[in-house]
């Protein structure tokens, strides 16, 4: 996870894991990854490499090769 | 007034009456974290056969506190939207958790997630150091609830009887404690009484609440006799033939054991002692049982 410089265009497809399963994707951010993924406005919270990412952050989290993207939501517990 | 006069009051239930009034007046609120609550149930919300069976368990149980968690959500799926949707319907307090965390550094991301997703620094945490047991990891917890509380969270952390690791979590910043009754899911209801009893006496002030390992509301009962001040149930609601009926089976068991707390419970003896008055017994000679 890095600061994203969005002055430059995304490169080439990165490495990264979702959820727990391996995905290739080009989104220079956090928040163009969960566009690109669909989740759209869904009541999610996320985190890359075991740091928290506030929604507000998003724009600006910048993924690198290799990151750990945890995208969790509400639901059922003990 | 004379014993006669006394005898025909309680007879009359105006004494029982003016007892249960004066205790119930007399009883410390509930208060978690500044927060007044008129119910001693916690509820869970896994495993229940429907959304709908759970919202009437919820409604039926009375309760005003919730657990919830968060899991993984895929893309276009919703269920959380849903969810998050269903608990707003009920007007309780959620108190999301770290189910299945195992580092503290787990836990702390997770409780951050969760304080985003439904807008409350309420965290019932949870380090387990053990997957067959689901015991939690007392070290990990403790170094978490100090974190946590330090970044403003208010900590409901899910801890054992073990009054050191209990200290501890009160020095972290915890103003409530959830000791478990047995570990989480086996319904087995309280595994070291003696333990919990002992835990209770060393926090008279403390909120205390048994979490995990009840099974019956004979269990929940026994929580609250012995001065605990609330009881965390899931499994023994969700997988109940009738949840909602054994919802409300549970609420009347924790308010029976609540009172009965209040009101003093006679102490145990070792030898049978006649509740019927032993004098004027007819046939009884004196002289003869002498």
């Amino acid at each position: 996870m890095v600061m994203a410089d969005t002055t430059k265009p995304a490169v080439s497809a990165k490495s990264l894991t979702i959820n727990g399963e391996t995905a290739q994707s080009s989104a220079a951010t956090l928040s163009e990854l969960l566009v690109e993924l669909g989740y759209g406005d869904s009541k999610v919270a996320t985190a890359v490499n075991g740091d928290f990412v506030a929604a507000a952050a998003r724009n600006t989290c910048g993924l690198e090769n290799d990151d750990r993207i945890e995208i969790v939501a509400p639901r059922q517990g003990g | 007034m004379s014993l006669l006069d006394r005898a025909d009051d309680f007879q009359s239930g105006l004494i029982t009456m003016n007892m249960v009034e004066r205790k119930i007046t007399s009883e410390q609120d509930l208060i978690f974290y500044g927060k007044q609550l008129g119910s001693r149930l916690l509820l869970g919300t896994a495993q229940y056969p429907s959304p709908a069976i759970l919202g009437a368990a919820v409604e039926e149980s009375q309760c005003e506190i919730v657990t919830v968690s968060l899991r993984r959500e895929a893309a276009r799926g919703g269920a959380g939207q849903r969810f998050f949707e269903l608990i707003q319907s009920w007007n309780v307090n959620v108190l999301p958790n770290t189910a299945g965390c195992r580092t503290p550094k787990e836990a702390i991301t997770t409780a951050q997630m969760a304080r985003e997703l439904f807008g409350t620094s309420w965290i019932k945490l949870e380090v387990i150091a053990n997957d067959d047991t689901l015991q939690p990891d007392l070290f990990g917890l403790v170094e978490a609830a100090g974190e946590l509380s330090r970044q403003g969270f208010d900590v409901f952390p899910y801890t054992t009887e073990d009054l050191g690791a209990a200290e501890r979590l009160l020095a972290a910043g915890c103003e409530v404690l959830m000791p478990w009754g047995a570990p989480i899911g086996t319904g087995r209801g309280l595994a070291n009484p003696y333990g919990l009893q002992t835990m209770r006496n060393y926090f008279p002030d403390t909120p205390l609440v048994v979490d995990a390992g009840i099974g019956a509301p004979s269990h929940a009962s026994q929580c609250m006799e012995m001065g605990y001040d609330a009881v965390m149930i899931n499994t023994a609601v969700a997988k109940a033939g009738d949840p909602v009926l054994m919802a409300h089976a549970f609420a009347s068991a924790i308010e029976a054991g609540r009172q009965a707390y209040v009101s003093g419970l006679m102490e145990q003896r070792d030898m049978a002692e006649p509740s019927t008055p032993v004098a004027g017994t007819p046939f009884f000679d004196l002289d003869k049982n002498a």
